[in-house]
């Protein structure tokens, strides 16, 4: 089946069998390897990406051809003209990550958890980020890089961000 | 997992043109968050799925005031909907509860009520269990611990979908669309217990569709609520859970309608509770005889006796949140 998916503002356009998972079309149809996979079965949270500009989702439970059409933003898609995003920058800082397979999932569920709730207390954070797993247990400095990222992403100058 | 064929249904008519009448040979998928599990799982290798998320999607206001929504509805569309979380707050908080954000961002709420079972047993490939068309349930001699503790078997699973049991409460009805037209089940009719269906968990034929959900008007009085026990505060499911769907006129229950979830291989609507409760001012002690009441015909198996007391809890407790008392 012939598939468009619009990945980081780049429309790629493939030939996909309708069992491949989203995961392994951006891995390795569109050679985005940005996006992990983790358990394979929606429980870690590594391989999430943000659908439409709004929207966590775990793309090794779905199909490619369920996101035909749509708008996917991977971790590739955070950094802008070689600086960080403000979330990546954040996690850097806060030292948001020992491993660091889980930390795109973590970053990109941030995406979409801020941009819903801009100023989430500790609370909404961990309840945010309940579906993505850390194996090094490094939660304690997640939550800060996010209460960083959001700090940073209220300012008006990071607006445009 | 098994190549497949892949529909994308532009509405209703074309998914039900798309459907077949052998079981998972051709399955619905919505947001694939049960499904791919399943898939992955070598539990169901359809040949074809059919996209039905474009079918639709929406809530709506029925002309006697209640709410009809959408199959397609994502659990996360209905958490934020003020009205739904208005009128029917138990549903709300209990979709609430579901997975992980992610999976609340995906699923639907025909997803939801439509999802297999969660037995250990049943999702691992290697036990051909009663349910796949085995010989032997292995619940009843094996690890049992999050089994049913009603229900006479032969098949001990507890029905995983919590929706399904405030719809039990609000008195829902369930619209399937078939090829020669629509029909409305009430939801207390639509799920069924194993010793009448093994193979399914509900009346929905392989050439079916669940597309709505209907929530008739709140009655005046209504005060409802849902409480859940779990292990664990996100993906995971509860132990035990229960809503309550009281009418009161000042602190005196006028009638009420009690649902268990995770008790049964249906959503368990405890009449002996319901019957305990009505006429009653509302306390502590009724709250506590009315559970007490909603547990008596419970048979656990050898591991999960404890899921009695943890019912009864959940019972009291929803009953109390829902008559706006404090939860002890």
């Amino acid at each position: 089946m012939k598939v468009t998916i619009t990945v980081n503002g780049t429309p790629y356009t493939r030939d996909v069998e309708p069992r491949t998972l989203l995961a392994y079309f951006l891995r390795e149809h569109c050679g985005l390897t940005g996006t992990h996979v983790g358990c394979d079965t929606s429980s870690c949270g590594c391989c999430v990406a943000v659908l439409d500009g709004q929207t966590a989702v775990k793309t090794c439970t779905m199909f490619a051809v369920q996101a035909d059409g749509h708008e996917i933003l991977t971790v590739e898609g955070l950094a802008a003209g070689g600086a960080l995003h403000p979330i990546q920058q954040a996690f850097s800082d806060q030292h948001g990550l020992h491993c660091g397979y889980c930390t795109p999932g973590m970053m990109l569920t941030t995406v979409a958890l801020l941009k819903h709730t801009p100023a989430p207390t500790e609370a909404q954070i961990r309840e945010g980020l309940a579906g993505n797993l850390c194996r090094c247990t490094g939660y304690n400095n997640i939550v800060k890089a996010v209460q960083q990222a959001a700090d940073v992403l209220r300012q008006p100058a990071a607006a445009t961000k | 997992m098994k190549a497949f064929s892949y529909v994308d249904a532009a509405n209703e008519k074309d998914a039900l043109a798309s459907l077949g009448t052998e079981r998972n040979q051709v399955l619905a998928i919505g947001g694939g968050m049960d499904l791919l599990g399943m898939m992955k799982d070598y539990l169901v290798q359809p040949v074809r799925l059919v996209n039905v998320k474009r079918l639709d999607a929406t809530i709506a206001r029925t002309p006697d005031g209640g709410l009809r929504i959408g199959s397609a509805v994502r659990l996360i569309d209905l958490i934020e909907h003020a009205d739904a979380r208005r009128m029917y707050p138990a549903l709300v908080e209990l979709a609430e509860q579901v997975g992980t954000p992610q999976i609340r961002n995906a699923g639907t709420v025909g997803g939801n009520l439509n999802q297999r079972p969660r037995c250990w047993y049943f999702r691992n490939e290697e036990f051909h269990c009663l349910k796949k068309g085995g010989a032997t349930c292995f619940s009843v001699n094996g690890e049992n611990q999050f089994h049913a503790i009603f229900g006479e078997g032969p098949c001990h699973i507890v029905h995983p979908s919590n929706l399904a049991v405030a719809c039990l409460a609000y008195g829902a009805t369930f619209r399937l669309a078939g090829p020669s037209g629509a029909r409305e089940v009430e939801a207390e009719q639509y799920f069924q217990m194993p010793d009448h269906n093994l193979y399914a968990e509900n009346v929905l034929q392989p050439n079916e569709l669940l597309t709505h959900v209907t929530l008739p008007a709140p009655m005046a009085g209504l005060k409802s609520a849902a409480y859940e026990v779990r292990f664990k505060q996100a993906h995971d499911w509860p132990l035990a859970f229960a809503t309550a769907a009281l009418v009161m006129e000042g602190q005196t229950v006028k009638s009420a309608r009690i649902v268990m979830g995770a008790v049964a291989p249906v959503p368990w609507r405890a009449n002996e509770a319901e019957r305990a409760l009505a006429g009653k001012t509302l306390s502590e002690e009724t709250a506590g005889r009315a559970a007490l009441a909603a547990v008596q015909g419970a048979q656990p198996m050898s591991r999960n006796a404890y899921k009695v007391r943890v019912a009864r809890t959940a019972v009291t407790r929803a009953i109390l949140k829902a008559g706006g008392m404090k939860v002890v």
